[in-house]
């Protein structure tokens, strides 16, 4: 198939932005959306131009690297896909493909479709971890969890910190990231002594970087590994938690 | 040519690691603050290692070329991590472990190595359940477990089909504790692009960041490469885009010796190439080899969809050959048995490039239920990737490069040949042989990591204690510099005709056809003519275009893909000095009547290290002998 795209070119950080238009000609619709990117990439070098810069790794899913709008969505127009596992006969012949980076002021862009997302290692930072030594561990099975609870961590883990959420977001809100690895630790017994802390540091170092959230829903559309927003319920009721306890010890 | 000394501590095996830990010196905790080691890499190895060493109070750096330390490739990791638990009471012990892994390393891995590997198995499982890392469980709350490859117990802790991805997220959410605690300095976006080597001990390291192009150099006590390994050489395989040996090549090309370069393992279970423009190869987990069934059509001429084959015209090849492991005999083995399937034209698929891997039988035995909780995340990524529902056609799946045992050559404590330079997890060559088992990547990078590193560099440190610090101020950190500075004008004022993914797609052609699933001395000799012939023209006529001030993959790449053409000769060097048969090296030369590996444990018990002598058409050859004291030497039967 051919197909004619819209790319967002930017040289740098405080460069000014601007779409280029390219033909991508002889599209296999067996080849992922990144191999055509590539071989547009091949196509620009060979005529002496710069290609587009885009983050992409491990090409299966998982890593959370890549991350484009396409056509406005982000990660494109499959549910539950990232952009590299998005292939190309999810298109037309004909079709025009707008291409942008994450748009959202809490991931500034570096150059062209590349964007800088180090706010959610941030967050991270803040507390979303448990604080285990190594080799102060009790035996595995010491620890017995209902299944129900793991299945629903398991769900919350299951993020891949791409930032399709904030992307999606009118608000350019982080809740879904933020409620996913705070519910992951916070519904585990491992996770309880420092609960409350950890969402209360969490939560705000997440509001310094993003938007705020009101409930427009789109970051679960976006995301590809289908993160529930009922998290961020779950993560609001922890933080109300927090605050009144933090009030009684006062 | 020289002997190499692994410095295994004497006595008995179960006891050499607690009784060297007793006997190595030790770095107190008010002295650690005074050290500083540089960790290359936050994979499960490097991150797991940058946070122990922040525990302990070293001071550390860690470098990551990712935008995120999250992101490293240890993530894409399905099935799961191997540990000698015996939860499930199915006769699993250390000593099992230890035993399956230097059997399915087809007698080529260090025995005391391997032994601590399955000692340390349980700690890691206790450490990763204390962080949260939410492995798969029973109703009754305990921990789940599955069969992998080559084992005939259950020992396989998973979480879903992202083990990986929730360990090295454990491993990264420790390191983050620490970031925060200000024990370890992390550097995103930076690559590692030279080690310095002063009066023979590693210092530091030379690095890019690849937004700025900004060249910086970084002294240290100590300098850890957690770089993973190198199945790129290949072009196609199933590692990330950015995976290559760099970091382990510079370290080589300064002095430390490579181990085993051509020991790579090829998996079974990945989905068969499409087309030309195909940019990697995606794997299937092996665990999908518990409850599908491989097969093949017994008719050459078959035109049925395999729905409407009948058992009796089906050929299950793995059950046939091996019916004793069956479908789960270990990846060498079940790879080259599809391989043979395919070249005498057995393939299924549009280019008759694949294998079936079947899950109709399981499905009416288990029900769909248990399928899509056991399996529902593969099932849902193969889809996406080819169009097709394995619920109700089968699989098509095909072997592809997916982890290299050879790496770095270290001794007992990870140290390779530059005193200073250590080298963990998949860069480095020791635990796995000629063949790793399935979930035992993840175990070895976070044995390293956790447990073996920390403890062994205090040993390195100790009698450093007090002495003068090299910094950033020596001539040999300027040279570095100024070195990667001419290597990247060098790429950028060549201006040929060609990309640097040309000339990577056909490097990795030839590595494939030569120095891949089957090895021949005609072929290798083949490959050592044509790899020099195809880097002279790269050097000559690669075109990298804009500058080394700013975010350039371009240039990135053809760093790396210079690195893979010297690498890529040496693998077929020591493919071709292997003569014999053993684990994923499989030399046709070297065969029995029915087409099995032949091992010569008289000639080549050896692990092969190789010297840079400055020409990479010469390196010179070193030796470890490999003594089995407490595994008896045997062919290996799945039978």
């Amino acid at each position: 198939m051919n197909l004619t795209l819209r790319v967002w070119r930017q040289a740098g950080p405080t460069a000014p932005g601007r779409f280029e238009t390219y033909e991508a000609k002889g599209v296999s619709e067996d080849s992922s959306f990144l191999e055509m990117l590539d071989t547009v990439n091949e196509g620009l070098i060979g005529a002496g131009h710069e290609p587009i810069e885009f983050m992409h790794d491990c090409r299966e899913g998982i890593c959370g690297t890549c991350a484009l709008m396409i056509n406005g969505q982000a990660h494109g127009p499959a549910e539950r896909t990232t952009t590299c596992q998005l292939h190309m006969r999810t298109f037309s012949d004909g079709d025009e493909i707008i291409v942008e980076p994450w748009r959202a002021a809490g991931f500034p862009i570096v150059k062209d479709l590349v964007v800088d997302r180090s706010a959610f290692d941030r967050i991270i930072e803040s507390g979303g971890y448990v604080s285990v030594a190594t080799g102060s561990a009790q035996d595995a099975n010491l620890i017995p969890i209902a299944k129900d609870s793991a299945d629903i961590a398991m769900d919350a883990a299951a993020c891949i910190g791409c930032g399709a959420c904030v992307a999606a977001c009118p608000n350019g809100a982080g809740q879904l990231f933020t409620a996913a690895k705070l519910m992951h630790l916070n519904s585990l017994p491992q996770g309880q002594p420092e609960r409350y802390e950890r969402t209360v540091a969490m939560v705000e170092v997440m509001e310094e970087h993003f938007g705020s959230c009101t409930n427009y829903g789109e970051c679960e559309a976006a995301c590809p590994k289908g993160i529930s927003v009922d998290f961020i319920a779950a993560m609001n009721r922890d933080y109300r938690k927090a605050l009144s306890r933090n009030r009684r010890s006062a | 040519m020289t002997v190499l000394d692994a410095r295994v501590p004497e006595g008995p095996i179960e006891t050499k690691w607690d009784d060297h830990r007793f006997a190595m010196k030790l770095v107190s905790p008010a002295n650690k603050r005074k050290f500083s080691v540089i960790v290359v890499g936050t994979g499960l190895a490097g991150a797991s290692a940058a946070a122990t060493m922040g525990e302990l109070g070293y001071n550390v750096k860690a470098f990551t070329f990712h935008d995120s330390a999250r992101r490293a490739h240890s993530i894409a990791a399905q099935g799961g991590i191997n540990a000698a638990k015996n939860y499930h009471g199915d006769g699993d012990s250390v000593h099992r472990l230890f035993h399956d892994t230097v059997k399915g390393g087809d007698f080529r891995s260090r025995e005391a190595n391997v032994h601590r590997l399955a000692e340390v198995s349980n700690n890691i499982i206790d450490q990763c359940v204390a962080q949260g890392v939410p492995f798969a469980r029973e109703y009754g709350g305990l921990l789940d477990n599955r069969s992998f490859g080559g084992a005939q117990v259950s020992r396989t802790f998973y979480a879903r089909g992202q083990t990986g991805q929730q360990l090295l997220l454990g491993a990264y959410q420790s390191l983050s504790a620490q970031v925060k605690a200000k024990t370890v300095e992390l550097f995103n976006n930076t690559e590692m692009l030279d080690i310095v080597v002063v009066d023979g001990r590693a210092v530091g390291i030379v690095t890019r960041h690849l937004h700025t192009g900004e060249i910086t150099s970084h002294a240290a006590d100590a300098v850890v490469l957690a770089t993973g390994g190198y199945s790129n050489v290949y072009y196609l395989s199933t590692n990330a885009m950015a995976c290559n040996t760099s970091a382990i090549w510079r370290a080589h090309r300064k002095g430390a010796m490579f181990a085993n370069p051509s020991f790579t393992q090829i998996h079974p279970t990945a989905l068969p190439n499409s087309d030309e423009l195909q940019s990697k190869l995606t794997l299937m987990s092996e665990s999908l080899r518990n409850d599908g069934r491989i097969w093949v059509p017994k008719d050459l001429d078959e035109k049925r969809g395999p729905a409407d084959i009948p058992d009796e015209d089906r050929d299950y090849f793995l059950e046939r050959r091996y019916p004793a492991f069956g479908n789960l005999a270990p990846r060498d083995i079940a790879s080259r048995a599809a391989k043979e399937r395919v070249d005498a034209g057995y393939g299924v698929g549009p280019l008759k490039n694949g294998v079936y891997l079947d899950f109709s039988e399981a499905t009416e035995r288990l029900g769909r239920d248990v399928i899509e909780e056991k399996y529902g995340n593969l099932f849902e990524m193969y889809e996406r990737i080819t169009g097709e529902n394995p619920y109700e056609v089968p699989m098509r799946i095909y072997p592809a490069p997916h982890y290299t045992m050879g790496g770095l050559w270290v001794d007992y404590e990870l140290q390779t040949t530059i005193p200073g330079l250590f080298a963990i997890g998949e860069a480095n060559f020791s635990d796995h042989g000629a063949n790793r088992l399935g979930a035992s990547a993840l175990m070895q990078g976070l044995s390293d990591g956790y447990f073996v590193l920390p403890a062994t560099i205090g040993n390195y440190l100790a009698p450093m204690l007090g002495k003068p610090k090299v910094d950033t101020s020596a001539p040999e950190f300027a040279e570095a510099e100024r070195a990667v500075h001419e290597q990247n004008e060098r790429f950028l004022s060549t201006n040929g005709t060609r990309t640097v993914d040309h000339y990577h797609r056909e490097l990795g052609r030839i590595v494939w056809d030569y120095c891949g699933m089957e090895r021949s001395r005609e072929g290798l000799e083949k490959a050592l003519s044509e790899i020099p012939a195809l880097r002279t023209e790269f050097e000559a006529n690669v075109r990298v275009l804009g500058s080394a001030d700013t975010l350039n993959s371009s240039l990135e790449k053809a760093g790396r893909v210079a690195d893979f053409f010297e690498l890529a000769e040496l693998m077929c060097r020591d493919a071709l000095a292997r003569e014999e048969s053993c684990g994923g090296h499989f030399r046709v030369e070297y065969q029995t009547e029915d087409g099995e590996a032949l091992r010569n444990d008289d000639e080549f018990a050896h692990v092969t290290a190789w010297e840079w002598s400055g020409d990479p058409s010469n390196p010179i050859e070193h030796r470890e002998e490999l003594r089995y004291e407490s595994v008896q030497l045997a062919t290996r039967s799945y039978k």
